[in-house]
C-alpha cells in the first residue's frame, strides 16, 4: 500500500534521511522504530506532504504522490496523527473532530462521529471543551479521532504513547489493534519499542537517517542488538 | 456636555474606521503570522476607486461594488505574487514585502488616479442630526452601521462556520491544519481578500467625511496597526475596541487640547499601555499547554 524507496531529505543543507526504503503492505502493522533523532518524524512528515523530500520517491496505492500536496495526500487516504499531539486548541473537542473530516466537508457526520465516541467514550462528556484544556491521554484520544475522521486507509502515528500514563499507553495500544482488526493499515513510530514490537507485524529500526534492520516482529524482537539498545535487556 | 457628545460622536466615527483596518491586520495576521502593511492602500483603494468609477457615471452603489472587488483583486494578488513567492523567510523580510507592496500600490494609484483630495457624497444626505446639543452627521452613523454590520459578520463567520473554524486551526497550529488537509494557502488566500474588502468598505465609508487621496493609506495603516497592537495582536475583539479606544482619545485631544498633538497623544498612550501591558488588552499571554 505504501513503498517509499531511497528517501532523502535535510533541514537546509544537513541531510536527515540517507537514503530510507521501506514498504507497508494492506492490513498490517508496520513499526518503526530507533532513537532520539534518528529521523522518525521527519519521515512521517515527508510520508505526510509536510517536508520536501530531496530524493527517492513514495508510492501509495501503486502512485507516485512525492510531488503531490499534503492536502492530497489526505484525500488519497493517508492521515497522520503527530508527535505530539497538535491539536487545535482554542478550539472545541467537537470542532476538532469536525476539522478532520475537512476533505469530506457537507457530508454527513453523525455515523463517523458516534464510532469515534465509541472508540473513546470520554471524549464525550468533554464535547464543548478547548481542546488545550483536555488531559494527555485525553488529547491523545482526540488526536487519533481527528485523524480518523479523514476515513483513512492508511493511519501513520508519531509516538502515540509518549507522556501517557502506563494504563493510558495500554488503552491507545489496544486501539490501535482493533483499528488494524477493522482493515486499517498503520505506521507506527514509537521509541517505547516492547508496546510497539506487542502489536506489530513488521518492524524496521531506523538509525541515523537509516534503516539499520527490518523484519518480522518476532525476528526484531529476537535480534540481540535491538535487544541491548531498544529493549533494555 | 453637547460638546462632549460632538466629540464621542467623531471619535467613534474614526475609531471605527481604525477598528476595521485593524480587523484587517488580526484576520492576515491569524491566518499567516504576517503583518500587512500594505492594510490602509486597501482603505485608499476602495475610497479612490468608487471616486473614479463614479465619475464616469456609475451609479455609486456600483461604483463601490467594482471598488471593493478590485480590491480584493489586490489583496489576492498582492499574496499571490508578493508575499507567497516569499514563503518561507524571515518575518521581518515578509513585512518589508507588503510596506513595499504599499509604497508600490501608492505610486500606481498617483498615476492611474491623481494626487488631489476628493470627497463622495454622503450616504444619507449632509444634514446634521441635532441630539442632546451635538450635531452628529449623518454619514457618521452609516460608519458605525457598517463597521458593526462586518463585525457581526465577521463573528458569525468565525463562529459559525467551517470555514471560519479552520482560519483559527491554521493560525492556531499550521503543521496539524496541513496533516488534515486543509491548503493552508488557500485560507491565507482568503484571508488577504477578505481584509482586503474590510479594508475597501472602510475606504467608502469614510470618504464623505474625510475625504481621500492617493496617500492616505500610509497613516491609516499605522493607525489600524497601534489599534490591533492597543487591543492585542491578534485579538479580533481587542481590535475593534483598540480603534474605538484610539479614535476616541484622538478626538478627546484634538477637542480639548489641540489637534496638533492628537497623533502625538494617542501613540503616547498606547506606548504607556502596552508598556503596562506588552500583550496588549485583550492580548492572552501564551499560557497553553503542550
Ligand atoms: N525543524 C528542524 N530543523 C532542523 N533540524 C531538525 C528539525 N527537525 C528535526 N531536525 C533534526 O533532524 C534529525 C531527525 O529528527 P526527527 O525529529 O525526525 O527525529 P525523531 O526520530 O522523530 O526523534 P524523536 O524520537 O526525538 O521524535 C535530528 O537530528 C533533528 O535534530
Ligand atoms: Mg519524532
Amino acid at each position: 500500500m505504501l513503498s517509499i524507496e531511497n528517501v532523502t531529505s535535510a533541514y537546509g543543507r544537513i541531510e536527515v534521511l540517507h537514503g530510507v526504503t521501506l514498504h507497508v503492505e494492506v492490513g498490517e502493522i508496520v513499526t518503526l522504530i530507533g532513537a532520539n533523532g534518528a529521523g522518525k518524524t521527519t519521515l512521517l512528515h515527508a510520508i505526510s506532504g509536510v517536508q520536501p523530500i530531496t530524493g527517492g520517491t513514495i508510492k501509495f496505492a501503486g502512485m507516485p504522490i512525492e510531488k503531490r500536496p499534503a492536502h492530497a495526500r489526505v484525500a488519497f487516504g493517508i492521515s497522520q496523527v503527530p508527535e505530539g499531539r497538535q491539536l487545535f486548541a482554542p478550539l472545541s473537542v467537537k470542532d476538532n473532530l469536525r476539522l478532520g473530516a475537512w476533505l469530506r466537508r457537507g457530508a454527513d457526520l453523525k455515523s463517523d462521529i458516534a464510532r469515534i465516541c465509541a472508540l473513546f467514550p470520554m471524549l464525550e462528556s468533554m464535547w464543548e471543551k478547548p481542546a488545550g484544556a483536555l488531559s494527555g491521554g485525553q488529547q491523545q484520544m482526540l488526536a487519533i479521532g481527528r485523524a480518523l475522521m479523514a476515513k483513512p486507509r492508511l493511519l501513520l502515528l508519531d509516538e502515540p504513547s509518549m507522556g501517557l500514563a502506563p494504563n493510558m499507553v495500554d488503552h491507545v495500544l489496544s486501539v490501535i489493534r482493533a483499528l488494524k482488526d477493522d482493515g486499517l493499515t498503520i505506521l507506527l513510530v514509537e521509541q517505547n519499542a516492547p508496546a510497539a514490537l506487542a502489536i506489530a507485524d513488521r518492524a524496521y529500526v531506523l538509525e541515523t537517517g537509516r534503516v539499520a534492520l527490518s523484519g518480522t516482529a518476532a525476528d526484531i524482537k529476537a535480534d540481540r542488538r535491538v535487544r541491548e539498545a531498544y529493549l533494555g535487556l | 456636555m453637547a460638546e462632549l457628545l460632538q466629540f464621542v460622536s467623531s471619535g467613534l466615527t474614526v475609531g471605527a474606521i481604525y477598528a476595521l483596518v485593524g480587523l484587517g491586520f488580526t484576520l492576515i495576521y491569524k491566518a499567516s503570522d504576517i503583518i500587512n502593511f500594505a492594510q490602509g492602500e486597501f482603505v485608499m483603494l476602495g475610497g479612490m476607486m468608487t471616486v473614479f468609477v463614479a465619475m464616469a457615471d456609475v451609479p455609486l452603489p456600483v461604483a463601490a461594488l467594482i471598488a471593493a472587488i478590485v480590491t480584493a483583486g489586490v489583496g489576492l494578488a498582492l499574496h499571490r505574487f508578493a508575499i507567497e513567492p516569499a514563503r518561507g523567510a524571515s518575518p521581518v523580510v515578509l513585512i518589508m514585502i507588503t510596506i513595499g507592496a504599499s509604497i508600490f500600490l501608492r505610486g500606481i494609484a498617483q498615476i492611474v488616479f491623481d494626487k488631489r483630495f476628493h470627497s463622495l457624497p454622503p450616504l444619507f444626505g449632509s444634514d446634521p442630526i441635532q441630539f442632546g446639543g451635538a450635531a452628529i452627521l449623518p454619514q457618521s452613523l452609516a460608519v458605525l452601521g457598517g463597521a458593526a454590520f462586518i463585525v457581526i459578520l465577521l463573528w458569525l463567520f468565525i463562529e459559525r462556520t467551517l470555514l471560519g473554524k479552520a482560519v483559527i486551526a491554521t493560525s492556531a497550529n499550521r503543521l496539524a491544519a496541513r496533516l488534515i488537509g486543509i491548503d493552508t494557502r488557500q485560507i491565507v488566500d482568503f484571508s488577504f481578500v477578505v481584509s482586503a474588502v474590510i479594508g475597501a468598505i472602510a475606504g467608502i465609508l469614510i470618504t464623505p467625511i474625510a475625504l481621500t487621496s492617493y496617500d492616505v493609506g500610509t497613516l491609516l495603516a499605522l493607525k489600524g496597526f497601534a489599534a490591533a497592537m492597543l487591543g492585542g495582536i491578534g485579538s479580533a475583539p481587542g481590535a475593534v475596541v483598540g480603534g474605538l479606544l484610539l479614535g476616541m482619545i484622538e478626538a478627546m485631544t484634538a477637542g480639548y487640547l489641540s489637534s496638533n498633538y492628537k497623533d502625538a497623544v494617542a501613540f503616547l498612550i498606547i506606548l504607556i499601555v502596552l508598556i503596562a501591558i506588552p500583550q496588549g488588552l485583550f492580548g492572552r499571554a501564551k499560557i497553553e499547554r503542550v
